[in-house]
């Protein structure tokens, strides 16, 4: 049929699983964060028995459950995405990656679907305490789920615990704990599910704040808004620790997102911190142009926050591509401990391994042993380098760099914002005077979009940043794809886009509608 | 403990569990069947709400059963999943644009301010219902009568296109349906899930109207059911099928493969016949004396459906077959073999599925607390009574 990869067929679908990624993720950390927030808020209700809570609690479920409903819808194509548009990535890699999706389904999509049902068809059917049960169970359900496909995204940010197999032609699990603690799955966890909570903390202090603002459902508004500002606030330190935690890990393991991230093109030993930067749109790779039109940084802090050391060298991306300096991170072989390579080399060491692979499988299937075992000495020599075997030229192994620097800062500029909102939200409630201070409560109502925007950006620096692997350094997009034709791939696309768009928007309108109809028993009209 | 099994033994263990995840999965597509039968059964705008109310209880469990059975097969056997998914594109594309309109279809339907107005939501359900049924039975069939595909390790090592699975076919997986069997056995599952749908409103949803209207309607499906099903068993025992030398791992055709199967596996043949005798007893006792049996009708023939999958299930993959079989190319017909996970996944696997006991102990728990009382008019009237 086909004979050869299509490129804007590689285009497409990674544009089909960006949005279907993008629209997942709009709905997702509302349910992280809300289900706790909904949990925590029938605690109260059950533990002083005042009716006015359970109002409370039961207006916020019923947005957690219009949210729900459309995080499942769009999750189930990213399950079977994998399959579809990326079939040879699932072989390659499926030995280590099927598993913790299976584990989702089996120790946290379960809990949370059945629990979810008593949460919504069980007030007046079991007791109150097994109703304050299954919310909580509900909560920890939507946690654990984040838990188990986190830990297989943070697997291709950063493969371990596997080894090569050249018989069955992938990767096998070798070391499951491995997998599952690995730094990167760690603090992906934790940064991703904080996000999750800040999400929800400032959807319903928005909300509430406009219920301020309508001088509607006052108690039930201020109590929201103190239940999820003090969550709030200690989420969103929390974010940015993680976040410094996440910084860490990608210096150790993806030097080149960082420097994609810093807008860094060529390294020093203790480099500094980009705190506010506007790119030089014409820079390029290997150019001698400044990479900045307008910069202001902090010394010395970049090789601190990465290295936790004030002289560490941290590359930048000239240095990644040339090779010839001593590498301060974790994550490279022995052989580049004193002086790294240059892409060039690590391309062709990367076509040797594969070429080895084929002289491997040639020579069992001939039954030439001794072929086979030279050349899979030959294989497991250059394994590390896999990956680069399929790319053509040096320049290919950089990311979009504007992308991922303005996502970047725009999410660490609004991370210190979202503290500080908190901060003042709690001192003027505190004080009695929130209702007054309208300013505040529109800035409120306003941040809700934001605190998405920062969220999104957030998954771009971690998805375009790692460009052009799908496994670091072990397998690029090109090679990870199916074999359709692009026209199929389009059609879904534009199926998906539409459909998608069409469900939000009546995601939308049907939350706007309950919020205006308010608390008044369970708000169902 | 799973640790020092053999790798075949893990290889069988995981065949068993997606087999019985199929299986659920079957029985619980009776949401999508009842999804079909919302106009039919109730006629006013009361009794819509009934039927809707007592589906949506349970829509979550089919849907993450699919979800689950999907993971399971890509841990258990990732070569099925980059092979079927990345091939028969189409077919699982539409089976996952059902599902994904049923997915908000319950919560929005009857929200106020929905966009898109309560009778799309219906018709989505009825999609659903309808599509999801139909293509899942015919994607299954396809593990008897094969596709056209091929499967090349050695494509890893070529530059230009190192896809290792191929599907040869232009109409990515929807020639499935020119085959009658394909259809054919959509057709009975599609009838079969809107049986088990009417056996469980019965049992569930306490009006008149509705039940009077199950009754009839029990007859209209029951009778398509089994002349499809029948039909299907029938000319599966008298086909052909793919067979592996365990020697050599070589597929070959063989007469009467599942007949063979069938007779060289007695507890599958036992499974088999006791599934069929207890969906089709669920079906009859109601039939014959509606007034006393006709809320247990569902429990029989759920049961039923659940034994009589698994042991499909069984047939397609045990006793040296090829669950997967390519009619393109012999040789890249997948086993549960040469598709499955390395041992140390499967042992990893196998210790996560202890967890399936209990997973099972807490649904149905829920679903006896749930259901305990029969959902009625007065209920549907009362405030807060009715969530979709
Ligand atoms: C409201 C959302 C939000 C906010 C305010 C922040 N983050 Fe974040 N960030 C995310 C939401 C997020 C996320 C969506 O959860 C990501 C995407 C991938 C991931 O692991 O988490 C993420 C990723 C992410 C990454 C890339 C991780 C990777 O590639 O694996 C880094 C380095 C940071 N964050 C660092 C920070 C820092 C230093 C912050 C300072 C406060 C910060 N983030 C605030
Ligand atoms: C490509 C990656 C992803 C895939 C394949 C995926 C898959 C899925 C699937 C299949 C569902 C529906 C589950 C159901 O049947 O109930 C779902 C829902 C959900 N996913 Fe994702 N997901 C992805 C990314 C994420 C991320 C990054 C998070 C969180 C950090 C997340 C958390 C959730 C949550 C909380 C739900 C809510 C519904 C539920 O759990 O049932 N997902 N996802
Ligand atoms: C839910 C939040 C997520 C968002 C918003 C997101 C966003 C994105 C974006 C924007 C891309 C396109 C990058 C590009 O092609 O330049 C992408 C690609 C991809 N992401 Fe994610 N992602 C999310 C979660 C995940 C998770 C949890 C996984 C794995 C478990 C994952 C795996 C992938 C894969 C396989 C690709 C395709 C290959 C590629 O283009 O790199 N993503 N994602």
């Amino acid at each position: 049929m086909i004979d050869q990869i299509d490129l804007s067929m590689v285009d497409w679908a990674r544009a089909q699983f960006a949005l279907t990624a993008i629209y997942h993720w709009l709905f997702v950390p509302l349910t992280l964060g809300l289900s706790f927030l909904v949990a925590i808020m029938e605690t109260i209700y059950v533990r002083t028995g005042n009716p006015e809570w359970k109002k409370i609690t039961k207006f916020w479920m019923i947005l957690f459950g219009i949210n729900f409903a459309i995080g499942v819808a769009t999750g189930i194509i990213l399950e079977f995405e994998f399959g579809t548009n990326w079939s040879n990535y699932s072989w390659f890699v499926g030995d280590i990656f099927g598993a913790p999706l299976a584990i989702e389904g089996i120790m946290a999509f379960f809990l949370e679907s059945t629990f979810i049902a008593i949460m919504f068809f069980g007030w007046n059917k079991v007791s109150k305490g097994f109703h304050l049960a299954a919310s909580w169970l509900t909560a920890i359900g939507a946690n654990l789920s984040a838990l188990w496909i986190l830990v297989a995204n943070a697997w291709m940010q950063y493969p371990t615990g596997m080894v090569f197999n050249p018989d069955t032609a992938r990767n096998e699990m070798a070391n499951f704990w491995d997998v599952l603690l690995s730094p990167m799955a760690v603090n992906k966890f934790l940064h991703t599910i904080s996000n999750g909570y800040v999400i929800a903390s400032i959807f319903m202090i928005g909300i509430s704040a406009w219920f301020l603002l309508h001088k509607r459902h006052v108690l039930t508004a201020k109590r929201s808004i103190l239940v999820a500002a003090v969550f709030g606030l200690i989420t969103s330190i929390f974010l940015a620790f993680t976040g410094d935690g996440s910084a860490y890990t990608i210096a150790q393991k993806q030097p080149m997102k960082l420097a994609a991230m810093e807008g860094l093109y060529d390294g020093k030993a203790g480099a500094g911190l980009v705190a506010f930067g506007i790119l030089n749109p014409d820079k390029k790779p290997g150019d001698k142009k400044d990479p900045f039109i307008l910069k202001i940084g902090v010394p010395r802090l970049l090789a601190i926050l990465g290295y936790r050391n004030a002289n560490a060298y941290v590359p930048g991306v000239n240095d990644i591509v040339n090779g010839g300096y001593t590498p301060w991170f974790e994550n490279i072989p022995e052989e580049e401990k004193e002086m790294a390579y240059s892409v060039a080399q690590k391309i062709d060491k990367g076509k040797e391994a594969i070429s080895a692979l084929r002289d491997y499988k040639t020579a069992s299937r001939a039954g030439n042993s001794t072929l086979a075992r030279i050349s899979r000495k030959k294989l497991e020599a250059n394994f590390h380098y896999f990956g680069y075997g399929y790319l053509n030229e040096p320049g290919s192994v950089v990311p979009n760099v504007p992308l991922t620097f303005y996502s970047f800062h725009l999410m660490v500029f609004l991370g210190v914002y979202f503290i500080l909102l908190f901060i003042v939200v709690l001192y003027f409630l505190n004080r009695g005077t929130l209702e007054h201070r309208r300013w505040l409560l529109w800035l409120s109502l306003w941040t809700i979009p934001v605190v998405y925007l920062a969220s999104q950006a957030g998954w771009v620096v971690a998805e375009v940043g790692r460009q052009p692997w799908v496994i670091q350094d072990l397998l690029p997009t090109v090679a990870a794809v199916s074999m359709i034709d692009s026209a199929s791939v389009k059609i879904t696309f534009w199926i998906f886009a539409g459909l998608f768009t069409a469900l939000l928007i009546a995601d939308v309108m049907i939350l706007v509608r309950q919020i205006k109809i308010g608390p008044k028993d369970g708000g169902q009209s | 403990m799973f640790e020092t099994m053999s790798l075949l033994t893990l290889q069988h263990y995981w065949w068993c569990i997606i087999s019985l995840l199929a299986a659920v999965l079957v029985f619980l597509l009776f949401v999508q069947g009842g999804q079909t039968l919302i106009y039919t059964l109730g006629k006013s705008e009361q009794e819509h709400t009934m039927i809707v109310n007592s589906l949506g209880r349970k829509w979550e469990f089919t849907f993450t059963t699919l979800v689950t059975f999907g993971g399971a097969f890509f841990a258990s056997f990732p070569l099925f999943y980059s092979t079927s998914f990345g091939g028969a594109y189409w077919v699982w594309m539409i089976i996952l644009l059902a599902f994904v309109i049923q997915a908000v279809a319950y919560e929005f339907r009857s929200k106020p301010n929905n966009f898109l107005g309560k009778r799309t939501f219906e018709i989505f359900l009825f999609i659903n219902g309808a599509l999801g049924t139909i293509l899942i039975g015919a994607a299954v069939s396809t593990f008897f009568t094969g596709s056209e595909f091929s499967v090349d390790k050695l494509n890893l090592t070529d530059l230009t296109s190192p896809v290792i699975s191929r599907w040869e076919g232009p109409a990515r997986g929807l020639e499935a349906v020119l085959n009658w069997r394909n259809v054919d056995l959509g057709l009975a599952v599609f009838f079969l899930a809107r049986v088990l749908g009417i056996l469980y409103i019965l049992n569930s949803v306490d009006q008149e109207a509705i039940a009077r209207r199950g009754h009839k309607q029990l007859w209209v499906n029951a009778i398509p059911f089994l002349v499809f099903f029948l039909a299907y068993v029938i000319s599966l025992l008298l086909s052909k099928g793919f067979a592996v030398d365990p020697a050599t791992g070589k597929v070959f055709i063989e007469p009467f493969k599942y007949w063979h199967n069938l007779t060289g596996m007695p507890v599958v043949a036992i499974l088999f016949l006791v599934g069929v005798l207890m969906v089709g007893f669920g079906i009859l006792r109601p039939l014959m004396n509606f007034r006393s049996c006709r809320t247990r009708g569902i429990w029989f023939a759920g049961t039923g459906t659940i034994l009589s999958v698994f042991s499909l299930f069984l047939l397609a993959g045990f006793n040296h077959t090829a669950y997967y079989p390519s009619t393109y190319d012999l040789q890249s017909s997948l086993t549960i073999q040469n598709s499955s996970s390395s041992h140390y996944t499967l042992t990893v696997m196998s210790y996560v599925s202890l967890l399936v006991p209990f997973v099972l102990a807490y649904i149905i728990y829920a679903w006896w607390s749930i259901n305990r009382k029969k959902i009625t008019e007065e209920e549907m009237n009362e405030e807060g009574g009715h969530t979709y």
